[in-house]
């Protein structure tokens, strides 16, 4: 950052807010029975009258997607009205087959709630102005063939449910709106109720935008930011829109209402729409759709099915398992990581949970999560189990295998799918104990080094080091060195 | 012995269930005596003759195997364009739809075929359910038995027409502001709109989803029973259909009424009515006084607000309702080479919907439109509210209310095309009752001028029986219901071919 950009950025401060969709892992769509999950299916075969909009069709609500809409609720802190209901949003467009889109308007399933992120240290809650449930649209591919363009409507994904997540305008840095899009998918993902896959667009974050002088109470002009498909193209596109901003501030010249759109490879945000007034969508009471009664029962229901949260899990590890802040954030992070660290401490033979579990930390977030990153693969479906790492932690604790071993066991094990105990016995993996053995290894190491053992006398510490060496290379690794080095220090001092 | 199209369902029923005639006499008869009135009458945008022919020998089959059967069972009616019917087309009278044929059947057109009933056909309309005259069809206008210069009403014309013909035992039509009760009424039938969620919508083409309700057209109160039902009752595809148990309708035409409170609403009968319809119905209390009703006066004075709030509910739910037909995904596409997406659906909806449909879509999208939707949607929503208000605090002291149908007798076909409001007005007395979601019933009460009039029965959510067991009793003191319309034949009778 150049010093007249530094001041730029003290000078204004930045207002960010976000609107989050996420699609929901229910088993059908919101309002017809078709499967929910489009995945890997051919073009239009995930449809039926209902979702593509036939006429005389009729929508009925997918329980599963308001238990999910209220789970979210509750762990969002939200306040779940007893009266909700349905609007049509209407407008035109293909991919939109009754030309309107089943969504909230007024009165939203929920409202008001708080999710906290954590910075430096610190604690901060962004409010939750709302959660709402509503359909997708089908998806649009645009294609040339042969100077004539022409574009496919794939209805697969209409009518699948979506959830839309908007917070208040409370985040002041791209770095906090970062933190908050990864708690808020962390949150997702433990509730189970969407996959939180932002690259597969299962969840998907526009951002409202503007800068205003510091200490200026009213906000500035903003604008909507969409096309930000990972947690790092949401921190770089806003921090290029407000640097933006500024910029154009500072020239002299006013921001426009419109919505632009983060372009990943080139680092910038691009005009796409000015919005002269709000759009009208001419929104009304959907008559298809009852009135939504959430009564008590249910939401206590599903408040008493509620399953650990980030936060909660965050806490219970430091607490129980001795973790580092630090640590306990990263394994909880992820609901699968989570599961996979506490599985695999209690998996394993140590008597110190403490000790163990710190082992586990280690090597979750270590070279475990190095091997599954380099193979795109997910904790979930890693092919060391918990009982695998657990294993191989037992094995070193025995002293079967030194430390170095067991990293080469584990990318064995990992490549192969392997358990290590199978992978030790059938690579001959062991370490060299016996003292005997190494006792006359160390003997000639020190006969056949008479340069090393003078250095030693002379008090050079690191003649030892250089003796290990060599009684390692004898052995290829195979000593262990805590027999090893009382051995040297030994038969030094008598030499 | 009268001709088998004469026929009540009743009647033919049980002659069936004795085996004296035959499913596919009967439904042959019908066959024919379309073949002779068609013509004239003009009822049909489609005539399903084999598949009609197929399911009634069906029928014989079956019962010639022993097989139980309902009522229904080899019973030939029709049923309006706007139902879906599987693998038959269904074009509510549009250019929009003209070729669209459903790959699925409405519910009540699985009822039906549960109940083994015969379809011949389906019935014009106006395009969309939107007129009162069958002449807002994009095919033609369908005519009245009763005076072929005459409208049927509308919007459910055609099916009006072919009870009314001889052409159908029973037909089904829709009805969101009178368009079953009114063509009832103007054709000398028996038309029910039941209770909002009474009969499932699920694959009824959308008009205006809060008011739209199915309804049969019979030849008596006891064949409106047997059409109920077989239709009424919950459906899970359907959300705002109500779970409430079916009662027997029949059990319910005791033929008596005596000590029933029917309410005379004066709102009804004020000026505007033709002295002849109005006659008609004062008549008829005085024959439901004559057989033990206490009849007493009552105000529903939020009547006058309805049409208004109707013109623009209605509107309001049609301009997203008929959003969906752009061209994209079946139905009628524009060839025209279009500069943008938003260009190809104007071209699309501007060619394939007629002016009476753009026109409502205008209305509904202005109305709902950012900035006037408090003063009109919102405010016709309270309007609705007082008019629901109304009709609960009458029915607190009354069983049943009773009024014209129409404030006239069946009007000349381009009598009021040109004048959309005046074309408005058929509906005053039937309107309300689909803004409040209650039921109403039109039955014959007579004639005037030799055109039949309707007398409306009104009845509290849920009220069928309450409507059917004052229609019967209506029924067997007078027998204007059985009058048939002399309808002139175009062929001489008996199969042709």
């Amino acid at each position: 950052m150049t010093t007249a950009e530094a001041t730029a950025a003290t000078d204004y401060e930045l207002v960010i807010g976000l609107e989050v969709h996420s699609q929901l892992l229910t088993a059908s769509k919101m309002f017809c029975r078709c499967p929910a999950d489009y995945a890997n299916a051919a073009p239009n075969t995930h449809c039926c009258p209902i979702c593509m909009g036939f006429p005389g069709v009729l929508p009925v609500i997918n329980e599963q997607a308001v238990d999910f809409m209220i789970m979210t609720a509750l762990a969002l802190h939200c306040e779940i009205p007893d009266f909700s209901k349905f609007d049509r949003k209407n407008y035109f467009y293909p991919d939109l087959p009754k030309g309107y889109q089943i969504s909230q308007y007024d009165r939203p399933l929920s409202h008001d709630g708080y999710l906290t992120i954590h910075l430096n240290g610190a604690e901060k809650r962004i409010g939750i102005t709302r959660v709402h449930l509503e359909e997708d649209t089908g998806r649009l591919a645009h294609l040339d063939g042969g100077g004539d363009r022409y574009s496919l409507v794939d209805l697969n994904r209409a009518g699948t449910p979506l959830m839309e997540i908007v917070s208040e305008p409370d985040m002041r840095s791209p770095e906090e709106a970062r933190l908050y899009m990864e708690k808020l998918r962390s949150i997702l993902v433990y509730l189970g109720v969407s996959s939180g896959k932002m690259e597969e667009a299962a969840l998907r974050c526009d951002a409202n935008v503007s800068v205003r002088p510091r200490g200026q109470a009213e906000f500035g002009v903003k604008t909507e930011i969409k096309n930000m498909n990972s947690f790092r193209a949401v921190e770089r596109a806003l921090t290029y829109e407000a640097q933006r901003q500024i910029e154009e501030l500072k020239a002299g010249r006013r921001i426009v209402q419109s919505t632009r759109g983060w372009i990943e490879d080139r680092g910038i945000t691009v005009l796409q729409r000015v919005k002269e007034n709000s759009d009208d969508y001419r929104y009304f009471p959907e008559p298809d759709l009852p009135p939504l009664v959430v009564s008590r029962e249910w939401v206590a229901r599903l408040q008493a099915q509620l399953p650990e949260l980030p936060d909660a899990a965050r806490e219970r590890f430091e607490r129980d398992y001795g973790l580092s802040t630090y640590d306990a954030e990263q394994l909880t992070a992820e609901r699968a990581m989570a599961d996979y660290f506490e599985a695999a401490v209690k998996a394993g033979k140590a008597s110190d949970t403490h000790a163990r579990a710190k082992a586990v930390a280690n090597w979750t977030l270590g070279d475990l999560r190095r091997l599954l990153n380099t193979a795109s693969l997910d904790i979930s479906v890693s092919t060391i189990t918990p009982a695998g790492l657990a294993e191989l932690l037992d094995l070193m604790d025995a002293g079967t295998i030194s430390g170095k071993q067991a990293k080469d066991v584990l990318e064995k094990a990992f490549a192969s799918g392997a358990a290590p105990s199978a992978v030790v016995a059938a690579e001959g993996i062991s370490q060299l104990s016996d003292t005997g053995e190494l006792e006359s290894i160390v003997d000639a190491v020190i006969a056949e080094n008479p340069k090393a053992v003078d250095d030693f006398r002379a008090g050079k510490s690191s003649a030892v080091q250089f003796l290990m060496g060599q009684v390692m290379k004898r052995t290829k690794g195979r000593a262990r060195p805590d027999v090893v080095t009382p051995l040297l220090q030994s038969k030094l001092s008598q030499a | 012995m009268a001709e088998l199209w004469q026929l009540t369902i009743s009647e033919a029923s049980e002659l069936l269930r004795r085996r004296e005639i035959s499913a596919v006499e009967l439904t042959r008869a019908h066959l024919d005596r379309i073949e002779q009135v068609e013509g004239n009458v003009r009822a049909f945008v489609t005539v399903t003759e084999a598949e009609a022919t197929r399911e009634a020998e069906q029928v014989d089959r079956l019962r010639s195997e022993g097989a139980e059967l309902g009522p229904l069972a080899g019973i030939p009616i029709a049923i309006k364009d706007v139902i879906s019917t599987k693998g038959v087309r269904t074009t509510c009278s549009s250019r929009m739809l003209e070729h669209y044929t459903p790959p699925f059947d409405a519910t009540v057109m699985n009822r039906l075929h549960d109940a083994r009933a015969i379809m011949l056909g389906k019935t014009n309309m106006d395009e969309f359910a939107m007129g009162s005259s069958t002449e807002n069809s994009a095919f033609f206008p369908t005519r009245n038995p009763w005076d072929l210069e005459r409208t049927p009403g509308g919007s459910s014309g055609g099916s009006a027409s072919a009870v009314a013909a001889g052409e159908a035992m029973a037909a089904l039509g829709s009805d969101t502001g009178g368009s079953v009760r009114q063509p009832g009424a103007l054709t000398n039938t028996v038309a029910l709109k039941p209770t909002y969620g009474r009969v499932s919508r699920f694959g009824l083409i959308a008009f205006a989803s809060s008011l739209d309700q199915i309804g049969p057209f019979t030849r008596s109160a006891r064949d409106m029973a047997l059409m109920m039902q077989a239709i009424a009752g919950y459906d899970r595809l359907d959300s705002t259909s109500i779970n409430a148990p079916v009662p027997n309708y029949a059990e319910a035409l005791t033929g008596d009424v005596k000590g029933l409170r029917i309410g005379v609403p004066s709102e009804y009968f004020v000026e505007g009515t033709e002295p002849g319809v109005r006659a008609v119905v004062e008549q008829a209390i005085e024959t439901l006084k004559s057989l033990g009703a206490e009849v007493g006066e009552c105000s529903l004075p939020h009547t006058r607000y309805g049409v208004a709030a109707y013109y623009i509910i209605a509107p309001a739910e049609c301009s997203a309702n008929l959003a969906r037909y752009d061209g994209v995904k079946y139905g009628f596409s524009s060839k025209q080479p279009a500069g943008s997406l938003i260009d190809y659906m104007s071209e699309t909806r501007g060619a394939g919907f007629g002016s009476e449909v753009k026109r409502r879509i205008m209305l509904g999208a202005y109305a709902l439109s950012s900035g006037y939707y408090d003063a009109y949607y919102l405010k016709a929503e309270k309007v609705r509210t007082l008019i629901k208000r109304d009709f609960d605090s009458a029915f607190e002291r009354f069983d049943a209310l009773i009024s014209p149908t129409s404030p006239s007798v069946a009007f000349k076909i381009g009598e009021k095309i040109a004048d959309p409001y005046a074309m408005y007005l058929n509906d005053v007395f039937t309107i309300p009752a689909n803004l409040s979601g209650i039921c109403g019933l039109s039955m014959p009460g007579g004639f005037s001028d030799g055109l039949p009039v309707g007398v409306q029965l009104l009845g509290p959510a849920l009220g069928e029986p309450m409507l059917l067991r004052i229609a019967d009793a209506f029924e067997q003191a007078t027998d204007y219901h059985k009058q048939m319309a002399a309808t002139p034949s175009t062929k001489k009778k008996g199969r042709s071919r």
